[in-house]
């Protein structure tokens, strides 16, 4: 523990209301069995978060009365684990870090809970599905908040491994359609591999510590790391960097493989596209706004030991910068509507890995930022279309919709214009400082190619952000006619957040403005959130100019008009050409449309083998043929055996036989007892 | 040697005799708790030599004088003759037995010179009845009371399994 | 004065004979009286050594011993005669119903 920050018990609070609200709704319904009335439930799952977001109000009023360098509220409730030299409080850890991500989570979060209102009132069955969704999103939101709370490894992890919980659940949430179970398990099958290497981590950051005191503490790490930045380790000698790795590099990269799991990054990305089976604020809120950037902000957190360990962050901006590109080339030929969006949003996450990699820690976490209003918005929008479509989610059957859903129209149309990186809309400055700092990281080997790729990227993302937005809303409507009829806007409770958060997409760019800008309009110090996350990740040395700032940023908005023009010209004005291109192209484009068969591929080579060797070796042969027959049933035989065959003809019935028995028995007492 | 000493090899040797001759005589039931009497008796005069006059005066009366003729009671009533019964079972695990039984009292015999303790003096009163009456009464009531109730439980069972049915 | 050992050897001998009677013979009584001689054999072991160390608990022990013995006989001897209504016999061996 250390000592010498100031104590706020608010902050148990933010992660309480929600568990709160989790309880009751998971007590009712397991006791009562019957659905609570709606306003109950709307009540109590809804105040909730927004009472949360409140108390992180008033938690960030407190932080920012503090001196800058002294921004740190901690709130110790009890000792949770207490084994030997190792402890782990059960405490919260309240810096400018910790307070953005709050402020997202519980945010956004609320905004959605509300959304979901609207959205799930459809759900008229009375089988509870109502409450207990919004059990089920409580629970999580109060994960999330444990995960971006916690003081030290151990309550992270608990986070961690919650939200992946709440993830298969509402990923299965219709769980009668057997599809939608399978994808929330693959969801938590595909995060247990991170998590193993999540844990690994954990094990090896103990091991290194194991001398001068273990500890899983933020804050008594940081101090810590530096007594162990020299140490190596001996890897084989065929991987990269030698046949000695600093042992810091292989506790950032076995992290790493857990952010890999948890934020959809090669190659543990499959789960985010198969994850949009279950309802769309879902898809919203743990998909594109919150869990998956847990993996960003785990990484943000551990910068002390990312700035010590190069070959790590290394390849942390090479898997963001690789898996941004991958995922954007798979979305330009999606036709389900979540589909691309789920695309977008892994690569997003690349551009967020690419820039912590970098070490521009701020820039990472104003994307992550960004990207939760324009993707929230995004999937929220489409949840909208959706819902007016009837639950058609194929975007070969829109169109149009510009006409019928005018509003859903112009909240989309900022979103998308927000994820191209259009200035002045804020995912422009979040995704320019990204770029920036690929640009000026001279410590990552190919820097120069990595900004290269972001910006071919981003000139994709501006593309297929576009085509999906005229193959929705624009040209003439390709719906059924029964279809066609019932199209209306949605209701208050939907539209309503959906304009806050076109308004957070359109101005948050504000709140991190680089200095570039700010001298223009003539504000000192303009990118107030990287002075505010400061004392925690450290500033980016800008070492580029003013003037190659702003061609680096010409050049991203060039690139972005080009894709928008090039979906333009595809989609609206010459709409029969790509279906000619398509069938010109023929192999690469049904490679590319049907995800590269990644997950045919991973089917083949892990999935099939380890169901063979589970159920024949493992159950058959193991299980049921070694320790039940042998092991169980054969000893029960033997003894049978023995019994049946052998013992039971001491009982001659004759008393004398018995008798010498007895004294042959007693005597050997005796005789032992005389030894 | 003494006269006690004399006494004890002579009634010690005739209650060995009688014991054999209980248990090699096979023809007839009645002879053999003859010696049993016998035995007991001579056992009886060994307590008299040890100082335990109450305990042979009992050894007398319950054990010879009550014991025994209840087993020459059963005998009469079930008009017992002959042992005239099939030829014997389980016969190497008797040898096994007896074998075992001689060879455990010959090893004992031989360790035994020499582990014991000598002997204490004794008080005026020793064996006699006052002293031992003392003892049960004041020093061991628990062991008298169980021992009655042991009695009543041996009574009962007695009368339930000896009495005939009256079907 | 009574050697000690030889009033534990004499025990032991009529120990031995009552085992050796119990194992043998085929007739209930017999078996019976064998254990009683069993029993006073132990008596005798305790008087000697109540003698021995000049104690009356050995005397005590030999009284309920006596007890003890006297119980036993009335109910074995109760059995016999269950038995022998039953079976018109007193051989030990014709009593092996309960076995395998």
């Amino acid at each position: 523990m250390v000592n010498g920050a100031p104590q706020s018990e608010l902050l148990r609070w933010i992660p309480l209301l929600p568990l709160a609200g989790a309880l009751i709704h998971g007590v009712l319904l397991a006791l009562v069995r019957r659905e609570s009335p709606r306003s109950f439930v709307i009540a109590v799952s809804c105040g909730a978060p927004i009472l949360a977001f409140a108390v992180t109000v008033a938690a960030l009023v407190q932080l920012i009365g503090l001196p800058h360098d002294q921004r740190l509220l901690v709130d110790e409730v009890y000792t949770w684990v207490g084994a030997g030299r190792i402890a782990a409080e059960m405490a919260f850890l309240f810096d400018p870090l910790s307070a953005v991500m709050c402020l997202i989570v519980t945010g956004v979060g609320s905004l959605i809970h509300v959304y979901s209102i609207g959205y799930m009132d459809d759900d008229h069955r009375d089988d509870g599905g109502f409450q207990r969704f919004f059990c089920y999103l409580n629970l999580f939101t109060c994960s999330m908040l444990l995960l971006v709370l916690g003081d030290n490894l151990l309550v992270m992890f608990l986070g961690w491994e919650g939200v992946g919980l709440c993830s298969y659940l509402l990923i299965g949430f219709w769980y009668g359609d057997r599809w939608n179970a399978y994808c929330g398990m693959k969801a938590f099958v595909v995060n247990r591999i991170g998590d193993f290497g999540f844990l690994v981590g954990i094990f090896l950051l103990l091991w290194s510590l194991a001398d001068t005191g273990p500890t899983l503490d933020f804050r008594a790490l940081e101090t810590a790391i530096g007594g162990i930045a020299q140490r190596t380790v001996d890897v084989p000698a065929w991987l990269p960097g030698g046949p000695h790795w600093h042992l810091t590099t292989l506790i950032g990269l076995c992290l790493f493989l857990g952010a890999c799991g948890k934020s959809a990054q090669l190659p543990l990305y499959v789960w985010l596209p198969d994850a949009m089976a279950g309802p769309t604020p879902v898809s919203a809120l743990i998909h594109a706004a919150t869990m998956v950037t847990a993996g960003v902000y785990m990484v943000c957190r551990m910068s002390f030991l990312y700035a010590a360990a190069p070959g790590a962050s290394a390849a942390i901006a090479w898997v963001g910068g690789l898996t941004a590109l991958f995922a954007a080339t798979i979305a330009i030929a999606q036709t389900d509507i979540k589909k691309v969006l789920a695309y977008s949003t892994v690569s997003q996450l690349g551009y967020m890995f690419l820039a912590a990699g970098c070490g521009a820690y701020s820039a990472a976490i104003f994307h992550v930022g960004t990207h939760a209003f324009f993707k929230a918005l995004l999937f929220l929008g489409s949840g909208a279309v959706i819902l007016a479509m009837h639950h058609e989610q194929d975007t070969d059957k829109m169109g149009g919709l510009a006409r019928r859903l005018p509003r859903t129209h112009a909240v989309f149309l900022v979103g998308v214009l927000a994820t191209s990186g259009f200035p002045p809309l804020s995912g422009f400055f979040s995704k320019d400082e990204i770029l920036l700092s690929a640009y000026a990281a001279h410590g990552i080997p190919g820097h120069r190619t990595l900004w290269a790729i972001g910006v071919g990227t981003a000139a994709l993302t501006a593309f297929y952000m576009f085509r999906l937005h005229f193959r929705t809303f624009a040209g003439e409507c390709r719906a059924p006619d029964e279809v066609k009829q019932h199209i209306h806007e949605p209701a208050a409770t939907v539209l309503g957040p959906l304009y806050v958060l076109a308004a957070l997409a359109a101005f948050a760019g504000l709140a991190g403005l680089p200095q570039v800008y700010g001298d223009w309009l003539g504000i000192p110090d303009s990118n107030s959130l990287a002075n505010f996350l400061q004392p925690v990740v450290g500033g980016s040395e800008s070492e580029v100019g003013a003037s190659t700032e702003l061609r680096l940023a010409g050049l991203a908005i060039l690139g972005a008009g080009a894709g928008a023009l090039a979906a333009a010209w595809l989609y609206v004005w010459s709409p029969a050409l790509p279906g000619r291109i398509a069938a010109g192209a023929g192999a690469l484009y049904r490679l590319v449309r049907e995800k590269y068969y990644v997950d045919e591929f991973y089917d083949a080579v892990f999935v099939r083998p380890l169901v063979a060797i589970s159920d024949r070796l493992l159950f058959r042969g193991v299980d049921a043929a070694l320790i039940d027959g042998v092991a169980v049933n054969g000893s029960a035989r033997a003894v049978q055996g023995l019994a049946a065959h052998g013992l039971k003809y001491l009982h001659s019935g004759l008393t004398q036989g018995y008798l010498v028995t007895m004294v042959a028995g007693a005597l050997a007492i005796v005789a032992w007892l005389l030894r | 040697m003494t006269a006690p000493q004399v006494l004890f090899y002579g009634f010690g040797a005739l209650a060995v005799v009688s014991a054999l001759s209980m248990i090699l005589n096979v023809r007839n039931t009645v002879a053999a708790a003859m010696s049993l009497v016998v035995t007991m008796i001579s056992l009886g005069v060994i307590y008299l030599l040890l100082d335990a006059f109450l305990v042979a005066a009992l050894q007398i009366m319950v054990y010879a004088g009550a014991i025994v003729v209840v087993f020459l009671f059963v005998v009469m009533l079930l008009n017992l003759r002959r042992d005239a019964f099939p030829p014997e079972r389980q016969l190497a695990t008797k040898a096994f037995g007896v074998a075992l039984a001689l060879g455990v009292l010959g090893a004992f015999l031989r360790r035994m010179p020499g582990v014991l303790p000598t002997a204490r003096d004794l008080p005026a009163d020793f064996g006699g009845y006052r002293a031992v009456g003392r003892a049960l009464f004041l020093e061991y009531p628990l062991a008298f009371e169980v021992t009655s109730l042991l009695l009543l439980a041996a009574i009962v069972g007695a009368v339930v399994l000896a009495k005939r049915r009256l079907d | 004065m009574i050697p000690l050992e030889h009033v534990i050897g004499l025990s032991a001998i009529l120990f031995a004979i009552g085992t050796i009677g119990a194992v043998t013979r085929r007739n209930l009584i017999v078996m019976l009286m064998s254990i009683e001689l069993m029993l006073n054999a132990a008596n005798l072991a305790f008087v000697g050594f109540s003698r021995a160390w000049a104690g009356d608990a050995g005397q005590i022990f030999v009284l309920m011993v006596i007890v003890v013995a006297a119980a036993e006989v009335a109910v074995g001897l109760g059995i016999v005669i269950a038995l022998f209504r039953n079976r018109e016999s007193v051989n030990v061996e014709d009593v092996s119903l309960l076995k395998w």
